[in-house]
């Protein structure tokens, strides 16, 4: 194990985000708040509860997977494409590090920054509304899963990118609709039947679902189905990674 | 003495098919500074990207100090520095920082004296917290050799070290590549410059279509390729030559001042005295004489036509 290897990449990444702290902290924050502005103080006030959980305390979970899951996907998948981008990738590809060793340097970075992120947005959270964690030991466990599953799953966009479209094509397009409709901001027992039986489709709301769970005991699917779908997505995720590497698909021809 | 580097018969075909190596075979003795010179489009970047481990191998094997560079990869690599031909720099990292960076890959500690020497020696000290995209080209190129010794290299790469920079960075490098080799660092150049293959190289490799075509001491392969010319200056001008001189197959100059006669160093007559008798005897005077060794440029430029 290449450990100085790693070490390196990963604080090289941290710098990164040290020299970009406004978009990559700041911003998100900024974004949560207003969320919670508009959904929880405004048109929140109107809804009264969910589930015996009042609307406000409601979305947070919500709220800090989608910034969890967006963050992730991003830092990932910017921290790969740039490098190659800029070509300064050879470095590191020719390097006496393993596929495996740059993946965790990589995405281990990623799913930092993200976790802090939510971190931050979850004590923001508590200015607003009053949350209980039930099950923090379920909470952290779909905190870093989810953190690692979407940064590997950036990790592979940022390879298969080509350009900047195609970088923030999978995140706008694909992953945001999924979060909103994934129970970001409702229950999906809110939905009219047919589309509740749709919904189970979105991967997304296995990882809400089981999130929501760990602070107020409750869920849309059961606790086991989430915290299988999520190592499904982690598993499936880690050998798309791993045919990436063995192939040398687009970094080496 | 085993070879640090060796080569054999090393294929790649890139996935579109085009050939870009053909059966290379090449070894590179501990030490030396050796050129690798071929046209644009001849394989350099691919042989030398092969051998560091950034394009895969159709076929043949490559060994490093002993390693396999495949199967014993973090070996093999470990000894290895590439300086890119491209100028790949991310934009906002410290300058400092990014040398530091290079050492971490290799999976060196920190040595912050080791990277205060190099910066210095590669006159990077007083840049060091400055953002890479704040230096000048010439800078950014020295960055990257800087980057490529922090990891203490026993083979330097140096692909196209000398492409568009100026005279002065020029002459630094051929600088750097001198202390480089009397530290015992080995060094593979890659060039389209036959001056600087000349200038630094013990032994000169030409590759051209994705293949060796010739491997050879650079002093040998001039004093056997070499040709020279031979440069008469008329005492007055003439407009054409007489039949008896046109065996020799001079070039009169356009102003009808000069003549040039070719000859083979290694030929057993080189046929000077022949034709001064035959001058003087037609009775075209010259009133002063000199003789070029042809260039590396000149065999290299013969030797890819030949090919053709």
């Amino acid at each position: 194990m290449n450990f100085e290897a790693v070490k390196a990449i990963y604080l090289a990444e941290m710098a990164r985000t040290k020299r970009t702290i406004m978009q990559s902290i700041v911003s998100p924050v900024i974004s949560t708040v207003l969320y919670f502005v508009v959904f929880g103080a405004a048109i929140g006030s109107r809804i009264s509860e969910v589930d015996g959980v009042s609307y406000g305390a409601f979305i947070v979970p919500g709220l800090i997977m989608l910034s969890l899951m967006t963050q992730s996907l991003s830092n990932a998948s910017f921290g790969i494409y740039f490098p190659q981008f800029t070509g300064t990738i050879f470095e590191v590809l020719s390097a006496p590090i393993s596929f495996l060793e740059i993946t965790i340097a990589y995405v281990g970075a990623a799913a930092t920054k993200s976790i802090v992120v939510g971190l931050v947005i979850l004590i923001t959270a508590n200015f607003f509304v009053d949350i209980e964690i039930q099950h923090p030991f379920w909470m952290a466990a779909f905190f870093l899963l989810t953190a690692i599953t979407f940064a590997l799953l950036g990790f592979i966009i940022g390879i298969w990118a080509d350009n900047f479209e195609k970088l923030q094509f999978v995140p706008l397009l694909i992953v945001t609709p999924l979060a909103f409709l994934g129970g970001s901001f409702y229950s999906i027992s809110m939905l009219p039947e047919v589309w509740q039986k749709v919904t189970l489709i979105n991967p997304v709301v296995y990882l809400i679902s089981g999130f929501r769970w760990s602070f107020y005991g409750q869920a849309d699917v059961s606790l086991w189905l989430s915290l299988f779908m999520t190592l499904l997505f982690l598993s499936v995720s880690l050998a798309i990674v791993h045919w990436i590497f063995k192939t040398g698909y687009k970094l080496k021809p | 003495m085993a070879p640090i580097l060796s080569v054999q018969n090393l294929e790649k075909t890139y996935d579109g098919g085009f050939q870009a190596l053909k059966s290379v075979s090449l070894e590179i003795e501990k030490g030396e500074v050796f050129a690798l010179l071929g046209p644009n489009g001849a394989g350099k970047t691919t042989l030398i990207s092969t051998i560091c481990g950034l394009v895969r191998p159709t076929s043949g094997s490559i060994t490093v100090g002993g390693h396999d560079a495949l199967k014993d990869y973090r070996a093999a690599r470990r000894m290895i520095g590439l300086v890119p031909q491209e100028m790949p720099t991310a934009p906002f990292e410290m300058v400092g920082d990014t040398v530091a960076l290079s050492r971490g890959l290799f999976g060196l500690k920190p040595n912050p004296d080791l990277v205060e020497k190099i910066l210095k020696d590669l006159t990077l000290w007083d840049k060091r917290k400055d953002p890479i995209m704040a230096l000048s080209g010439g800078m950014k190129r020295r960055l990257l050799v800087a980057k490529a010794l922090a990891h203490e290299p026993e083979i330097l790469f140096l692909d196209e070290p000398t492409a568009g920079v100026d005279v002065e960075l020029r002459h630094d490098m051929w600088r750097i590549v001198g202390e480089l080799k009397d530290n015992g660092v080995t060094i593979i150049l890659t060039t389209h410059y036959i001056e600087e293959a000349e200038e630094m190289a013990d032994r000169v490799g030409v590759i051209n279509k994705g293949e060796i075509i010739l491997v050879e001491d650079k002093n040998r392969l001039m004093q056997k390729l070499g040709r020279k010319e031979l440069t008469l200056s008329l005492s007055c001008a003439v407009t054409g030559l007489p039949p008896e001189l046109q065996k020799y197959d001079l070039k009169l100059s356009e102003d009808g001042c000069s003549l040039t006669y070719t000859y083979d160093t290694q030929g057993e007559r080189t046929g000077i005295t022949a034709l001064l008798t035959d001058l003087s005897k037609t009775g075209v005077h010259f009133h002063d004489l000199q003789t070029d060794q042809s260039s590396l440029e000149d065999i290299f430029v013969d030797l890819v036509k030949r090919g053709d």
